[in-house]
């Protein structure tokens, strides 16, 4: 016999493609997002990224090198990891908050688990879960603006003029679902004035500012039409997949419409859940968080399941609950019963019988 | 669009254009040819010479090995030289005939019956099994098996697979383009057997050329029908190609097309049972593509059968550059062998030559759970998942998440990102599974 060449198991043609290829391309997606944050907050917001993405791979490289398991820093995820906390910081934050944040992600979020694929919660939601918790003034409140505050805050503070003295403070400093979580909860404002606010911020105007992102919010989640061009590069590539972004958007949608009235079910004007859709940090948690592959169902109608919960528990915690916003917990709270969505959404074989 | 397809599949990068558009050559006689007794599912033939005979060309030199075999016939006239075990293109030593070219091409007397479609089913069927047929796609399963379905089993409709979705492959485009009144007439003679009312012929819609001269031939005849399919691996996989011209599913478990009235056979068998039943010829050569970026040129090869691959690339003007893998078959499904002194079998439809870069192999890591493969398996199963179970031993989990069921058709493992040897993994639990079952 003469030469003796590579033999290995079909198939002997391959996509090209690899993890470090996809987590490189999330990067990539979360660039427009992070440029319009800079935009509207200034530099600081990069730099508290950075700082945000070099603690990640810091804490990833060493954990690894202690672990005696190859270092795979390269492979992207551990950025990753590093920008999706930062972007759900305020852009006021004290630098070492990031840098917390991501030490935390990675060590308790990701490695302790084993690693990238072992991990039950998002890292970057669970590094910010612990930020909230631990420094709650710090991480959701005193938003800083480097450009003049648009008609949406306006609007809403002139609305609100002739209320007693603590509440407009309240709104002003808050997000767009803040100001509607006051109006929710609060018996000091009229009903005529809380109608007009809630016009206000349903009305094209504050839609249009919502899209664009020149609003309060956190670093990355404040323009939708950023985190959509990244959302429809992923999906070109075939990274993200429709199930999941497209069940949690429609359930929050459907969901706000019924029950986001302010006086009864069907209240609201059909552009309330469009407020909803836009406002806080449903787009970039469905798009971008959600999606994340470790921590979301593998099966196409868990996938279904998993955006249908994250819907559901994000308007219960917007609606009712004591935050103005729910993405980030009820991704975690989605993300722990991945397992058992999984186990019950194995799919019928081609050929098999229904049962 | 208007193009039937299956659900899940992938979209590889087809490769074909290094040999498309080259004309099925008649290969010289080689020097010697192996013939290994089992190129088919079932029994292996036994061999009916010995050591030192002269044979002819066409001349039965095994006889099958059970019902499910087929015997074999030498596709030169020589002497035979050695009875041994030799290298197969599965990458396993099977026990073949070596016979060594004589140069005469002397061969068995042939006979011309032009009223073949007169003879009876059971006369057909004698020359189809005598003739050695077995499937020529690939799996090889004895082509008489197939055309006798058990009591009971009606068979409606027969459909003949021109789709050749595997990249790289052109043999069965260029004899659809090159000899399809003879795909016809073999059609015609698979339906008469089964009294099947309805023929199809499935073809890829890269192929337009093809579709349209079929559909020209067929203009008149109201029981075949051409089917264009949208392009697509693994549009032909057996039951993701019924159910694309049928929307019948084939159940699954062991399920078989006959369970859903369906016959399916590749175009090139087609050829065979027309020249079995017209001409007496038993399946003795076929068309092969010999390609690959490194093949000097590439071509489609009608070469008989046990032709060494060495000496079909040799046909090619060998290669440019350093040989770094030699698959015998398609790229997704095909097997990787270690020597270029095997010879092809009646399943063999290509021989791919790929350079040291294209034999590159990646390294496992771990599965990010993107839920890829589940997304694209034309079988709708979590290849994943059952890989996980094959790994821990738990054969009876991989069993009940429907490891029995794969098709190994290779779309997982392609699109995984974490290069994750699925088929690997699942072929490992399909052994243990029947080992377990047994």
């Amino acid at each position: 016999m003469n030469d003796v060449y590579a033999v290995s198991a079909a198939p002997h043609v391959k996509q090209d493609i690899s993890v470090s290829s996809v987590m490189w391309q999330v990067v990539i997606a979360l660039t427009p997002a992070l440029l319009v944050s800079i935009y509207f907050f200034g530099f600081q917001t990069l730099l508290l990224t950075l700082y945000a993405v070099v603690a990640a791979v810091l804490t990833e490289a060493l954990i690894q090198k202690f672990r005696k398991v190859p270092v795979t820093i390269s492979d992207g995820s551990a950025v990753v990891t590093g920008i999706l906390l930062a972007f759900n910081l305020n852009s006021a934050s004290p630098w070492w908050l990031p840098v917390i944040g991501s030490v935390f992600a990675i060590a308790i979020g990701k490695q302790i688990f084993g690693g990238l694929g072992y991990n039950i919660f998002n890292p970057a939601l669970l590094g910010r879960a612990f930020l909230v918790a631990s420094w709650p003034t710090l991480t959701t409140a005193g938003w800083k603006f480097t450009v003049p505050m648009s008609n949406l805050f306006q609007s809403s503070i002139n609305g609100l003029r002739n209320l007693p003295s603590n509440i407009p403070e309240a709104i002003t400093s808050a997000t767009p679902l803040g100001v509607v979580k006051t109006l929710r909860d609060t018996t000091m404002i009229s009903n005529n004035m809380a109608n007009t606010v809630m016009d206000n911020l349903t009305g094209m105007n504050t839609l249009q500012d919502l899209f664009w992102g020149n609003i309060g919010g956190c670093i990355g989640e404040i323009s939708a039409a950023a985190l959509l061009i990244g959302a429809a590069f992923l999906a070109w590539k075939h990274i993200i997949e429709w199930r999941i972004p497209v069940s949690y958007i429609g359930t929050v949608f459907v969901l706000t419409y019924i029950f986001g009235g302010i006086n009864g079910l069907f209240s609201a004007s059909i552009m309330l859940p469009f407020f909803h859709i836009l406002s806080g940090g449903l787009i970039l948690g469905a798009f971008f968080m959600a999606t994340d592959m470790v921590t979301s169902p593998v099966t196409k109608k868990g996938r279904l399941i998993f955006g249908l919960g994250c819907g559901i528990l994000t308007v219960v915690i917007r609606l009712v609950g004591g935050y103005p916003e729910g993405v980030s917990y009820s991704i975690l709270l989605m993300n722990i019963s991945v397992p058992l969505i999984d186990k019950f959404t194995v799919p019928r074989t081609f050929g098999e019988k229904k049962k | 669009m208007g193009l039937k397809t299956f659900p899940g599949g992938i979209h590889p990068h087809d490769s074909k254009v290094f040999s498309k558009d080259k004309k099925i050559e008649e290969m010289p006689l080689p020097n010697k040819i192996v013939i290994p007794l089992s190129q088919h599912i079932g029994a292996p033939a036994k061999p009916i010479v010995k050591t030192g005979d002269a044979v002819l060309a066409g001349q039965k030199i095994a006889s099958a090995g059970g019902f499910v075999s087929i015997p074999m016939h030498s596709s030169i006239s020589g002497k035979v030289t050695k009875i041994d075990n030799f290298p197969h293109p599965t990458g396993a030593l099977v026990q073949g005939i070596e016979i060594t070219n004589d140069g005469e091409d002397k061969w068995i007397e042939l006979s011309d019956n032009e009223n073949y479609m007169e003879l009876s089913e059971t006369e057909i069927k004698d020359r189809i099994s005598s003739a050695g047929i077995c499937g020529m796609g690939g799996a090889g399963f004895p082509t008489h098996v197939k055309l006798s379905p058990p009591e009971g089993k009606i068979i409606d409709t027969v459909i003949l697979n021109g789709v050749e979705c595997e990249p790289y492959l052109t043999a069965d485009y260029r004899l659809m383009l090159e000899k399809a009144d003879d795909i016809i007439k073999g059609l015609k003679i698979l339906m008469k057997i089964l009294n099947a009312a309805n023929g199809i012929i499935g073809i890829e819609a890269n192929k337009p050329d093809v579709i349209k001269n079929f559909k020209v031939l067929l203009k008149k005849e109201k029981k075949i029908k051409v089917i264009g399919l949208q392009l697509k691996y693994p549009q032909g996989a057996e039951k993701q190609l019924i159910y694309a011209a049928t929307k019948r599913s084939v159940p699954n478990k062991g399920g078989l097309p006959m369970d859903v009235n369906v016959v399916v056979q590749n175009v090139g068998t087609a050829v065979a049972v027309f020249e079995a039943v017209r001409y007496s010829k038993p399946l003795v050569d076929r068309v092969i593509t010999v390609s690959g970026k490194i093949v000097k040129k590439p071509k489609n090869i009608k070469a008989r059968i046990g032709t060494l691959f060495s000496d079909l690339l040799q046909f090619c003007d060998g290669t440019s550059e350093e040989i770094g893998k030699v698959i015998s078959g398609g790229p997704m499904m095909g097997f990787a062998i270690p020597t270029l002194e095997t010879p092809m079998t009646k399943g063999s439809s290509g021989l791919l030559i790929f350079n040291k870069k294209e034999a590159h192999k990646e390294v496992e890591s771990v599965c990010l759970r993107c839920g890829r493969c589940v997304d694209i398996c034309p079988m709708n199963l979590v290849p994943s998942l059952i890989a996980h179970h094959v790994r821990n031993d738990d054969w009876d989990s991989a069993e009940k998440f429907g490891v029995m069921d794969c098709i190994k058709c290779g779309s997982c493992s392609y699109v995984c990102p974490s290069h994750i040897k699925l088929i690997q993994w699942i072929d490992i639990g399909k052994i243990k599974v029947s080992e377990k079952n047994k």
